[in-house]
């Protein structure tokens, strides 16, 4: 088969094979003009689009013009009786997702599609007609909807309800119409419609139990034919037992007889449902498991992969919980060790080590050995888990699951397999007292040639806390002084410090610690003699009068009860004056990182990392935040901050809110930015502010962020210099820049070149409301005869043509920013006449009180009479003026 | 778990891991980039394996992937985590068998490339925004090509590459010119 092709380059040869060599975009885009030929040709038409399908499916983005461009050629293309190139304009159509203002040009070509003698375009421009459809179109086509639902062509049929699934999301209560037709279609004789059908029933009923529990109670006496809709149903029917409650008499499960029946279906796929359904029953007995395993072993001798790893993968589950009844698979389980599919071979294993027994361990540890050179580090380390947790179940055993932890740590591994390997001796260490003398002398081992500076030095943390505990400390210190010689300065520092423990309470080596540490002194590295120097001045207790020996090793190796990050923040704004650092200043609470928390639920800290957790309130402050930037400390009293306003749609590359925070003079915008792409690192994070419709503002400060990795957030702020004491409002527009710097998703390292980009940002306004903090009175009667009449200003506004009344007083509401006092803001329905009161406090500190009476007429006309008073006559004027301009 | 069986993505990409054609059927890869990154680990993950009779299966990053080879073509389905494995290497099987069909058994890159517009069908007749619409090779071939519609279901194989014969005309032999 291989073309007599002139020889080239060899990395050239590949690219001798496609049609699409040196195609170019805007070649293609200038071929489309042929959509606009009287004479249409459509084998050339139909390449053509087969050009622009494979451009986009490339990666390829067309300007919006240039979607519009193409989208306005191709429907031209519909004069064309070609079918085949109808196909094709059909999926040009639906990769181009043309606009609501678009859609209008070619409903009426699909609606007479719809309507075709020809069953294949009835089918697909209903695909396509709702994939771009809006609620007001649907209910034009609705009718037509309905009667293909039932439409004895099974690919109209199921297209109609393929489609229905999809709109539900957006208009359910038209799609719920249809349950006549869609309970029909469920009767059909055809596989994939029933299967459909059956998906939208579902969805629709969802929410009603009783109607999911009567579908599936006439469903499961057997009129289903697909297996696919045989699947659904399973998966409907466990939804069922779930929320139904044991048959008290018998004990019998209801419907689990259907369960029990699915395992005997033809269709494999239907068995593994049925299958996996009862060993996910809640609190399911043996005996009802017995039949689901006898199955699932039937599947692990299978030829064929997928089966085997379906199989082994709920086995590995039910071990978890049911280990008993899984032992009856062991021996086929064993020989699925040495599967050439890897991943069935690490879940046996894993498996194994759940079910096996105490005498079985010596065994399964040498198969295991054979098998770990070829598998890849992730399945190393499932297997290294599942050796740790075996190792707690079998604290005898230590022996040789520390020997064999032991021997794969020599062997090459990445960061992350090594780290779970330590990780492992680490708990073994602490929960197995045995184990530690062999456990720490296998760490010992480890760092003399590891590779990983971080694994290196979390190794020496753990052995100056263990290390002086045993029964003979001395034979550790080789291991440690032997990386002050060779490793490099932070080792060597962590190094320094371990020697220091083990002097520290170890009296009998104190003397020959201090000439190792003496020796420190000559380091060429200054965190190493700082060390050395401090330890030794310390330790060495000559020096210091009044210290207990407590006390100093207190110091030197007591934890740390401020939180790293608050820590390096205090340190950064400190100025280096006469004035000594105080670490009591620190603040202890620790910022809330939600991105980080969600990233990994529930996963407890083990091993090395433990011990670092500190305190998690989630307090959130921004006024410590603000002040620890010394670019802002001179704004005085932090007024009000907002609350976060979104500048980014939800689901984008770089997501951004931002916070105002009002100052009496000032305005401070918190961009909060997340960057959820993994592989790029974003440097020098600002963003550019156009204040050009915000005159009376004028920028005084920037600060970017400096770096901004995946998934992590990061602030950048701005400030801005505004009149004093007065509300001023603007709009702005944001831009936000950065350099952008790809990253290895692999190693997480990123590329020293950087790119200059910008990311269009939402416009951001500060209004009115900004300017006012909510707070609330008790009595407003009591405040407002109390403030008095002397600053008070009455004036009648037409608000015009509103919906209701409630909705004027929320308006009027939002606008003002101040808190509603007594329930106010709940407008009875019906009422013809409303009043609010409110109360806030004004920018300069200024108490406000506001009592707004609205009034609606018979064609919705709305007024309201708005009195304010507060302690400085300027003031009321400034509310009446946000209420005028408003 | 009560939700329809859905499919997250399908690859069709070359012996190097580039695209032939791909379909994505969910946000979990917004961008380009991160489409791109997930393919590269995808194929990267599957290269050295031997997925040519039968179908293979691996997870990951939380995806299950089944995938199956022939010539310097690399077929991928790629479903969430608790998905039935069974049901997506239905699926899986129904494209395989389909692009076998549509290509005549001729089935290599090559191949693919020139009748890029069939494949694309094929896919469009497959999934429809992650719902499986059909699983049968011979019915998504049969859909595909234009006539074959009304018969769907009942068509053997003979039809089919009749149906196709007539298709072919209709369509580019070539797309160069």
């Amino acid at each position: 088969m291989a073309e007599p092709l002139v020889k080239k380059d060899d990395d050239r040869d590949d690219e001798d094979y496609s049609p699409f060599l040196g195609i170019e975009k805007g070649a293609v885009l200038q071929e489309a003009r042929v959509f606009n030929d009287p004479q249409l040709d459509a084998r050339r038409c139909s390449q053509v689009i087969t050009k622009l399908l494979y451009l986009l499916n490339q990666g390829e983005t067309f300007t919006k013009v240039e979607a519009t461009e193409v989208f306005f050629a191709v429907t031209k293309l519909f004069q064309s009786k070609d079918t085949g190139l109808r196909r094709m304009v059909y999926l040009m159509i639906k990769e181009l997702s043309p606009s609501a203002d678009e859609v209008i040009i070619v409903t009426s070509s699909l609606m007479k599609d719809m309507n075709s003698k020809t069953d294949m375009y009835r089918a697909n421009a209903i695909r396509v007609l709702c994939r771009i459809t809006d609620g007001t179109l649907l209910t034009q086509i609705e009718r037509y909807l309905k009667q293909a639902i039932v439409d004895k062509n099974p690919v109209v049929a199921s297209a109609a309800l393929v489609s229905g699934i999809h709109l539900l999301q957006t208009n359910p209560e038209i799609v719920k119409r249809w349950s006549n037709e869609v309970q029909e279609a469920v009767q059909s004789r055809a596989a994939l419609v029933q299967f459909h059908a059956l998906a939208l029933l579902h969805q629709i009923r969802q929410n009603d139990r009783l109607a999911v529990s009567k579908l599936v109670t006439s469903l499961t006496r057997g009129s289903v034919r697909s297996p696919l809709a045989q699947c659904l149903l399973i998966r409907y029917t466990s939804q069922v037992i779930r929320e139904s409650s044991m048959n008290m008499q018998t004990g019998d499960r209801p419907f689990f007889d259907f369960l029990e029946a699915c395992l005997r279906h033809k269709a494999e796929m239907v068995i593994f449902e049925a299958a996996r359904a009862i060993t996910e029953l809640s609190g399911v007995t043996s005996r009802e498991l017995t039949p689901a395993i006898t199955v699932l072993q039937l599947f692990l001798s299978s030829s064929k992969p997928v089966l085997r790893f379906a199989a082994v993968r709920t086995l590995n589950k039910v071990a978890m919980t049911h280990p008993l009844a899984v032992t009856n698979c062991n021996i086929d389980m064993e020989s699925l060790i040495s599967d050439q599919n890897r991943s069935i071979a690490t879940l046996a294993i894993t498996t194994l080590l759940k079910t096996g027994n105490e005498s079985s361990v010596d065994r399964l540890m040498k198969q295991i050995t054979n098998f770990m050179s070829d598998i890849a580090d992730e399945f190393k380390i499932v297997v290294v888990e599942a050796i740790r947790s075996l190792c707690l179940k079998f604290p005898l055993k230590y022996r040789s699951l520390m020997n064999f932890l032991s021997s794969i740590l020599r062997e090459e591994g990445g960061f992350d397999y090594k780290k779970a390997i330590v990780d492992s001796i680490v708990i073994l260490i602490r929960d197995i007292p045995e184990a530690k003398e062999s456990g720490l002398f296998h760490l010992c081992e480890f760092i003399e040639d590891c590779e990983f500076t971080y694994l290196s030095t979390q190794i020496l943390h753990f052995l100056g806390n263990e290390g002086p505990k045993t029964s003979d400390p001395s034979k550790y210190i080789r291991y440690i002084y032997n990386r002050v010689i060779l490793e490099n300065a932070t080792v060597r520092a962590s190094a320094v410090s371990t020697l220091a423990k083990f002097g520290a309470f170890v009296d009998s080596l104190k003397p020959r610690i201090f000439v190792l540490l003496r020796r420190c002194l000559y380091d060429s590295d200054d965190e190493v003699r700082d060390r050395a120097t401090l330890y030794l001045n310390m330790i060495g207790g000559d020096g210091l009068v009044g210290e207990t020996d407590k006390d100093v090793k207190e110091f030197l190796f007591g934890s740390l009860d401020v939180p790293l990050v608050n820590l390096e923040t205090s340190l950064r704004n400190y100025e280096s004056s006469e004035e000594p650092f105080d670490i009591s200043t620190v603040p202890k609470e620790v910022k809330s990182q939600p991105h980080a928390e969600k990233k990994a639920p529930g996963k407890k800290p083990t091993g090395l990392g433990a011990p670092t957790t500190g305190p998690t309130s989630a307090v959130d402050s921004y006024e410590k935040l603000l002040l620890s930037i010394p670019e802002f400390a001179g704004f005085g009293e932090l007024f009000k901050s907002s609350a976060p306003v979104e500048l980014t749609e939800a689901e984008t590359e770089y997501a951004v809110n931002v916070v105002k925070h009002i100052y009496d003079g000032h305005v401070v915008f918190q961009y909060n930015c997340t960057n959820t792409i993994p592989e790029q690192l974003l440097e020098n994070v600002t963003v550019f502010v156009d204040a050009s419709e915000a005159e009376e503002f004028s920028e005084v400060a920037s600060k970017p962020l400096r770096t901004l990795p995946y998934d992590s957030p990061g602030q950048s702020f701005v400030a801005f210099e505004k009149p004093e004491g007065v509300p001023a409002v603007g709009k702005f527009s944001n831009l936000l820049k950065f350099i952008v710097k790809e990253v290895d998703p692999a190693t997480g390292e990123a590329d020293e070149e950087g790119v200059e980009d910008e990311y269009q940002l939402e416009d951001l306004e500060v209004v009115a409301a900004d300017y006012m903090l909510k707070v609330g009175v008790s009595n407003f009667k009591n405040a407002w005869d109390n403030m008095g009449a002397d600053c008070e200003r009455v004036d009648e506004y037409g608000l015009g043509v509103r919906e209701s009344l409630a909705e004027a007083v929320s308006a009027a509401i939002n606008i003002l920013g101040m808190q509603t006092c007594e329930g106010t803001d709940v407008v009875p329905s019906n009422a013809r006449s409303h009043t609010c009161l409110l109360s806030g406090v004004f920018i300069g500190n200024v108490k406000v009180l506001a009592r707004i009476s609205f009034g609606i007429d018979g064609p919705k006309q709305v007024a309201m009479k708005l009195a304010v008073r507060s302690e400085d006559q300027a003031v009321s004027d400034a509310i009446h003026e946000i209420v005028a301009n408003g | 778990m009560e939700s329809c069986p859905t499919v997250k993505s399908i690859l069709l990409l070359d012996s190097e891991g580039k695209r032939v054609a791909v379909k994505y059927y969910t946000d979990d890869w917004s961008t380009h980039s991160a489409k791109l990154a997930f393919e590269k680990s995808v194929f990267t993950k599957t290269q050295k394996t031997n997925a040519r009779n039968e179908a293979e299966i691996v997870m990951f990053d939380g995806y299950i992937v089944v995938y199956k080879f022939i010539q310097d073509l690399h077929f991928f389905l790629i479903g969430g985590d608790d998905e039935n494995e069974l049901i997506l290497a239905a699926v899986l099987q129904g494209f395989f068998d389909a692009v076998g069909l549509l290509l005549r058994n001729n089935v290599d890159k090559k191949s693919a490339l020139e009748n890029l517009d069939l494949i694309l069908l094929c896919l469009d007749e497959i999934v429809d925004r992650g719902i499986i619409l059909e699983t049968e090779g011979s019915v998504i071939a049969g859909k595909v090509a234009t006539s074959g519609l009304d018969s769907a279901g009942s068509l053997t194989e003979q039809t089919i590459s009749q149906a196709l014969a007539t298709a072919r005309e209709h369509l580019a032999r070539s797309l160069l010119k």
